[in-house]
C-alpha cells in the first residue's frame, strides 16, 4: 500500500501521540533519546535517579555539547546560579578545561533580590554572594542550574543578570529538567536528565563538596 | 530534606528599629552580613534590585538632615521602593497638627515604613505603638541614631575584618551624641572595647555605667585604641558655654596630625559627619590613609538597604 505524504503524516503523528500517551501512562520507562534520559518515576521516597558515576558521564557529555556549539569559547562566560547551580557551574568549568584546555570565565550570579516571592513567603530570603568578575556585555552567557522546575529562578536570573550588561546571547544549561512543572516559558538548551515529577516532588542534586557522601541525583516524594 | 527554591533565612527580630538597645547581637550580626550583599549590588554597574517594588516608604524629617536623609532615600531607591519625603519645614506641624495625626495622614496615603528624624527623644517608639507601618528611627534627639550605629560598625569590620576585641573610641561631645550612644551599645552587643574621651563637660556623668572606659586625656585615648571615631561639635544642641572657646577645643580636644605623628601605629580615623575641618579632627587626619570617612558613607547606604530589606521581609 503506498501512502501519500499527506497520510503518511498523519500516520506518523498518530503514532508519536500514542507513544506519548504510552510514556505518561507507563510508572517506570526508560528510553535514550537524541542524548537525554527521559525517566517517568513511580511515586516513591528518595529515589536515586544517577549516581556519581552516571552524573560523571552526563556532565562530560554537557560539555561536549558546549563545545560543539562554542568551539573556543572566545566570547563565551559561564554563570552558575547561586546557591546549588554553583556547584554544578563549577564541576563543567572544571570538566571544560579538563577536556579542552579552555578555562572559560565562571561567575556566580544571585538572584535572591529578583526573585518575584518577596514577602510572599513566611520566611525572608537568604541572599547570596554574587561574583562576576567579568563585563558580559556583548558575551554569549551559558546560564548554569542544577535543576529546572517553574522556570522562576530562570526568570530572576535573566533579569539579574541584565544588571551586568547586554549579552550577546543567554542559554540555559541544566542538570535536571522536571518537565510538566513549567509555570512560565522558559526552556533549557542543555539538559542533563529530562525528570518526569509532580508537585511536592523534590529533585535533588547532592554533591560531595556539599558534604554528601557521594554525588547523585535523587527525587524525594 | 527541606528544600526551597531559595533557603529562609534567619528573621530579624524586631519589626521596627528602634534603637540598638531592643536589638540581639544576632540581628546586628544579620544586618552586617546581608549589607555585604548590598554592598556588591551597589558596586553593579547597574545598582539597583526590584525587590521591594511594591513598597512605598516615608522619610519624615523633623530636624535637618542631609547625609541621613539622601542615604535612605538613595537606598530606598535602589531597593526600587516608592519614597515620599517629608521635611518639617514644609510641614503642617507648624500649624498645629500633633505628630500622630502627621503620620496617619500620610499612613492614609497607603504607605508601608516609615523613616523618622525628630528631636525628641523617644518619638519613633511612641510611633511603633500607635501606627501599623513599620519604624525606622533615623535619630532622635540625643537618644539613638542605630543605622549609624550599624554602618559604623560595618565600616569598622570591612577595615579590619573583625570587630570583636577591637578597641574603639569615641572623641568629642559624648553628652548630646545619639551617635554615641547607639555606637556604644552596637560595638558593646558585637564584642569590641569602648572608650569615650572628651571634656569632662561633654562626657555624661554616669557613661561608664554602659560599660565603656573614659578618658579625658586624648593622647592616652588614641594611645590605647585601633579605631577613633571623632564626633562633631554639635553647637546647635548646646544651650550653655561646655567649654571657653572652639580654638580652645580645638588645641585640647582636636585629632590633629601632630597627635597621629606620635603614636606608633596607624589607627582608623572615623567621623559621622559633617566634618568642622580645624575644630574636631584637622584635614591631614580626615583625608589621611587611616581615614575611612567617605567609605562610611558608602557603607551607609548599603547598611540602609539591608536594614530596610529585612524589616520588609517581615511584612
Amino acid at each position: 500500500m503506498r501512502l501519500s505524504p499527506f497520510e503518511f503524516f498523519l500516520r506518523l503523528n498518530h503514532t508519536l501521540q500514542a507513544k506519548r500517551r504510552y510514556r505518561l501512562n507507563s510508572c517506570l520507562y526508560l528510553q535514550r533519546d537524541s542524548a537525554e534520559t527521559h525517566i517517568l518515576t513511580a511515586v516513591m521516597k528518595d529515589r536515586l535517579i544517577l549516581d556519581s558515576e552516571q552524573l560523571e558521564v552526563m556532565i562530560g557529555r554537557l560539555c561536549m555539547q558546549l563545545i560543539e556549539n562554542h568551539g573556543s569559547f572566545a566570547d563565551t562566560v559561564l554563570l552558575g546560579m547561586q546557591p546549588r547551580g554553583s556547584h554544578a557551574a563549577r564541576r563543567i568549568a572544571a570538566r571544560l578545561e579538563a577536556i579542552s584546555g579552555i578555562a572559560v570565565p565562571l561567575g556566580f550570579l544571585d538572584a535572591t533580590f529578583f526573585r518575584d516571592d518577596f514577602r510572599r513567603r513566611p520566611l525572608p530570603l537568604q541572599p547570596n554572594v554574587t561574583e562576576v568578575p567579568f563585563p558580559i556585555e556583548n558575551q554569549r552567557v551559558v546560564l548554569i542550574d542544577d535543576v529546572l522546575f517553574t522556570g522562576r529562578s530562570t526568570r530572576a536570573a535573566l533579569d539579574a543578570m541584565i544588571g551586568f550588561g547586554r549579552p550577546a546571547l543567554v542559554e540555559l544549561l541544566v542538570l535536571a529538567d522536571r518537565r510538566y512543572s513549567r509555570e512560565l516559558p522558559v526552556q533549557a538548551d542543555y539538559v542533563g536528565i529530562t525528570v518526569d515529577s509532580v508537585q511536592g516532588q523534590q529533585v535533588v542534586v547532592e554533591w560531595k563538596e556539599k558534604g554528601f557522601a557521594e554525588d547523585a541525583v535523587r527525587l524525594f516524594s | 530534606m527541606p528544600l526551597q527554591s531559595a533557603a529562609p533565612m534567619k528573621q530579624f527580630s524586631s519589626r521596627h528599629l528602634l534603637g540598638i538597645k531592643d536589638l540581639t547581637p544576632a540581628d546586628l550580626e544579620l544586618v552586617l552580613e546581608t549589607a555585604d550583599y548590598f554592598l556588591e549590588v551597589i558596586n553593579r554597574p547597574i545598582r539597583k534590585v526590584p525587590s521591594l517594588r511594591d513598597l512605598t516608604i516615608a522619610n519624615i524629617f523633623f530636624e535637618n538632615s542631609t547625609r541621613t536623609r539622601l542615604s535612605f532615600e538613595l537606598a530606598q531607591k535602589r531597593l526600587s521602593a516608592d519614597v515620599i519625603n517629608f521635611s518639617a519645614s514644609s510641614g503642617s506641624n507648624k500649624k498645629g497638627e500633633t505628630l500622630l495625626d502627621t503620620v496617619n495622614n500620610i499612613l492614609a496615603m497607603k504607605v508601608d515604613m516609615i523613616v523618622m528624624r525628630h528631636a525628641s527623644p523617644g518619638a519613633p517608639h511612641f510611633l511603633a505603638k500607635h501606627t501599623s507601618a513599620a519604624i525606622v528611627n533615623a535619630g532622635d534627639g540625643t537618644h539613638e541614631h542605630p543605622t549609624q550605629a550599624l554602618l559604623d560598625a560595618y565600616s569598622i569590620r570591612r577595615r579590619l575584618g573583625k570587630i570583636a576585641g577591637v578597641k574603639v573610641c569615641y572623641f568629642g561631645d559624648i553628652l548630646h551624641s545619639r551617635v554615641a550612644l547607639s555606637g556604644i551599645l552596637a560595638l558593646k552587643k558585637l564584642g569590641a572595647e569602648v572608650m569615650v574621651c572628651g571634656p569632662l563637660t561633654l562626657l555624661p556623668r554616669y557613661i561608664a555605667s554602659l560599660g565603656v572606659l573614659v578618658e579625658t586625656d586624648p593622647d592616652k585615648a588614641l594611645a590605647w585604641c585601633d579605631v577613633a571615631n571623632v564626633l562633631r561639635i554639635q553647637l546647635e544642641r548646646q544651650q550653655i558655654q561646655y567649654f571657653p572657646s572652639l580654638r580652645e577645643y580645638s588645641l585640647y580636644f582636636g585629632i590633629t596630625r601632630e597627635r597621629l605623628l606620635r603614636l606608633n601605629k596607624e589607627i582608623v580615623i572615623m567621623h559621622p559627619g559633617p566634618i568642622n575641618r580645624g575644630v574636631e579632627i584637622d584635614s591631614y587626619t580626615a583625608d589621611g590613609t587611616g581615614s575611612v570617612i567617605l567609605q562610611q558613607v558608602e557603607h551607609g547606604v548599603a547598611v540602609r538597604m539591608a536594614v530596610i530589606y529585612l524589616l520588609a521581609n517581615r511584612g
